[in-house]
């Protein structure tokens, strides 16, 4: 077991999987220079231009042409550079690649990773720090995750390679560095969360940078009695709705963090599924960014943040206001 | 023309190919207006068939045409079966989508028609991905891009046309000119030259008569053959006149009066292939035996497509994703 960054992570388990099958390649732009967050330096070295192929400034033909090369026979992984520009090919991933297989009875797939990396990371403001993980879990056709660790960042990136739908792999921008041991013989499937943390008196879901959160809110509750329950999605859909009600069932309590914005954000809909089926002691809650934009300079950017201390104040004020 | 050469056999050939793409729509139309059997909008290519007939009887089974939202032409010429076709467009099972897609979802990959689009240009780079995936697996097959006038005005156009481009990538794009997006004469929406912009974006460029399918085909020929040899992009301009409007239910009254009929009588090609064929000695009923062959053949499609049953219920569930699929997992 090596110890090594969530961005090399994915990097060895691209390098592995490219070099079980020549089908496997990747196109985006600068990725003869190690692509924007050098995510695949040294990639170009091993495997050659043709298969990290630099791409002109195009996100629609980077998107496009990556899905005509999927319908002609091989595995491309597409990058988007910043989840804010993957939108200038929204016709090509949410009209043509999610509905293809669909629209043509069956006679196409579309075995593509998309990464996107996203979210906040530091005086990136509006256009470079979004969160849009919802957008994608609510079109049919694709899968959508959001891996937290260099553990999943590795075993996720193998599955959604190997996986013959279109995967929208979301990497968060401020945790590449962040290191942790990882096992190369750990598989993990689509739809299964990851236990976090243990704990009987409230569940707390999340996924991609803002689990890691609530690990470090439980450790803040626990020191104040609360035992929270972590349970990291991984993957938005499919979602491990089983994990997450058997976690409810045992703590009665529901706290959904994420760094998206509140309104319409997937938050929602864990609430709402765990609700018309879990009965709870307290009113389920969610927490998210509010409905504003995130700006440039670092105090207002703050304002859009959710942190590990707004969330453990959070599930604190359920325990807190439970019905007599 | 010089008709000292003509090959009569291509000849009629061809003039078969344009009467069965000219005889499905308009058994397709009749089936929508007159029996509602066709529920979704349908585009008609009435007067464009020299374009798919000139250019896909140049490629082989294994080459790849993607299409736009006026494909039947294509996917016929590419050799796609009209009955399959014809459940598709009525949206019945065995329809060779499976009901799924209709008219402007139609494809056949078993005769690597990649599929119909229903938004304009977005073909074109994923064409231009088709031909990287052949470079990249050492293939040696080309693919066709048919796209309309209309079309070079999305972002698409710039994007697909350029990868093919710096990618040196085996493939045709056809600008495929009927001279009107939708309802909208183009040249009052487009600024230049469409194939000055493939110029300039470095392309072998050739501007061809797209209602003489003879010459056409030549053209094509040509083109075909060197891209296969070469692994260079090429483009195509083929002037066209869209005889039908742009839906089957457009009565196309933004045009000049007189307008369609003037063209019909002048650029039709099925009327002046037939004329060269007459002149090379094919008598009127051999002509006309073509016609009514290609009319009996879409009769048939109709018919099969009018007493086959629904898709079934629960298909509407089905390759949709197989990871995460609806039927497993939504509540």
């Amino acid at each position: 077991m090596a110890v090594m960054s969530y961005a090399d992570a994915a990097k060895l388990a691209v390098a592995e999987a490219m070099r079980d099958d020549p089908t496997v390649w990747c196109v985006g732009e600068d990725l003869g220079r190690g692509g924007v967050f050098k995510q695949y330096t040294g990639l170009v070295e091993e495997f050659g231009p043709q298969r990290i192929s630099d791409a002109p400034i195009s996100e629609a033909a980077i998107m496009g042409a990556a899905f005509g090369a999927a319908m002609a026979g091989t595995r491309p992984i597409v990058e988007m550079r910043f989840a804010d520009f993957a939108l200038c090919a929204t016709d090509e991933l949410v009209n043509q690649i999610a509905k293809a297989r669909f629209m043509f009875g069956g006679q196409s797939r579309a075995p593509m990773v998309i990464r996107k990396p996203m979210g906040m990371w530091r005086s990136s403001a509006a256009q470079h720090s979004q969160s849009l993980e919802s957008w994608y879990a609510h079109i049919p056709g694709l899968v959508v995750c959001c891996p937290a660790t260099p553990q999943d960042n590795y075993s996720m990136m193998k599955a959604a390679i190997a996986c013959d739908d279109p995967v929208v792999y979301l990497e968060h921008k401020n945790i590449w560095a962040h290191e942790g041991e990882v096992d190369t013989t750990k598989a993990v499937e689509f739809g299964k969360a990851a236990l976090r943390r243990s704990g009987q008196h409230v569940t707390l879901v999340s996924w991609s940078h803002t689990a890691n959160l609530c690990v470090e809110a439980a450790d803040t509750l626990a020191r104040q009695g609360v035992e929270a329950e972590v349970i990291d999605l991984r993957s938005l859909w499919p979602w491990d709705k089983a994990a997450v009600f058997d976690s409810v069932r045992k703590t009665g309590r529901l706290l959904v963090a994420h760094e998206a914005v509140s309104v319409a954000g997937f938050g929602a809909e864990v609430v709402a599924t765990v609700a018309q089926n879990i009965p709870m002691k307290t009113l389920p809650k969610r927490l998210g960014s509010p409905r504003g934009l995130i700006a440039y300079a670092p105090n207002l950017e703050d304002q859009m943040r959710v942190t590990a201390p707004m969330i453990a104040k959070a599930a604190q004020d359920m325990m807190e206001n439970e019905p007599a | 023309m010089n008709l000292s050469n003509f090959d009569q056999d291509a000849g009629l050939r061809r003039l078969h190919m344009m009467e069965r793409i000219r005889a499905f729509e308009e058994t397709a139309r009749r089936a929508a207006i007159d029996e509602e059997l066709v529920l979704g909008a349908i585009h008609l290519s009435i007067g464009q068939e020299a374009v798919a007939t000139g250019i896909i009887e140049n490629l082989r089974r294994d080459d790849y045409i993607l299409s736009t939202h006026r494909g039947h032409g294509h996917t016929l010429a590419k050799g796609a079966q009209a009955d399959a076709m014809m459940k598709e467009l009525l949206g019945r099972e065995g329809g060779c989508c499976g009901g799924k897609g209709g008219s402007m979802h139609i494809a056949d990959f078993g005769v690597r028609m990649l599929g119909a689009n229903g938004v304009v240009g977005a073909n074109i780079t994923i064409a231009a991905g088709a031909a990287h995936g052949i470079k990249l697996l050492g293939g040696d097959q080309i693919v066709v891009c048919f796209f309309g006038d209309g079309a070079s005005n999305r972002g698409p156009f710039l994007e697909g046309v350029n990868w093919a481009g710096v990618f040196q990538l085996p493939i045709l794009f056809v600008c495929e000119d009927n001279q009107y997006s939708a309802s909208t004469l183009t040249s009052d929406m487009t600024s230049g030259n469409i194939a000055d912009r493939a110029r300039a974006l470095g392309l072998r460029t050739t501007e061809a008569d797209g209602n003489d399918v003879t010459a056409l085909a030549a053209t094509a020929a040509e083109i075909t053959a060197r891209i296969r040899e070469t692994g260079t992009p090429e483009f195509l301009m083929a002037k066209t006149y869209r005889i039908s409007g742009h839906t089957y239910f457009d009565p196309a009254t933004y045009r000049p009066e007189g307008e369609a009929e003037r063209m019909k009588a002048t650029t039709c090609p099925i009327a002046r292939l037939r004329e060269t064929l007459s002149e090379t000695g094919v008598s009127t009923d051999e002509l006309d035996g073509l016609a009514q062959e290609a009319r009996a053949e879409m009769d048939r499609a109709l018919d099969a497509a009018r007493d086959a049953p629904w898709p079934a219920d629960e298909t509407a569930f089905a390759d949709v994703q197989d990871i995460g699929s609806p039927l497993q997992e939504a509540f």
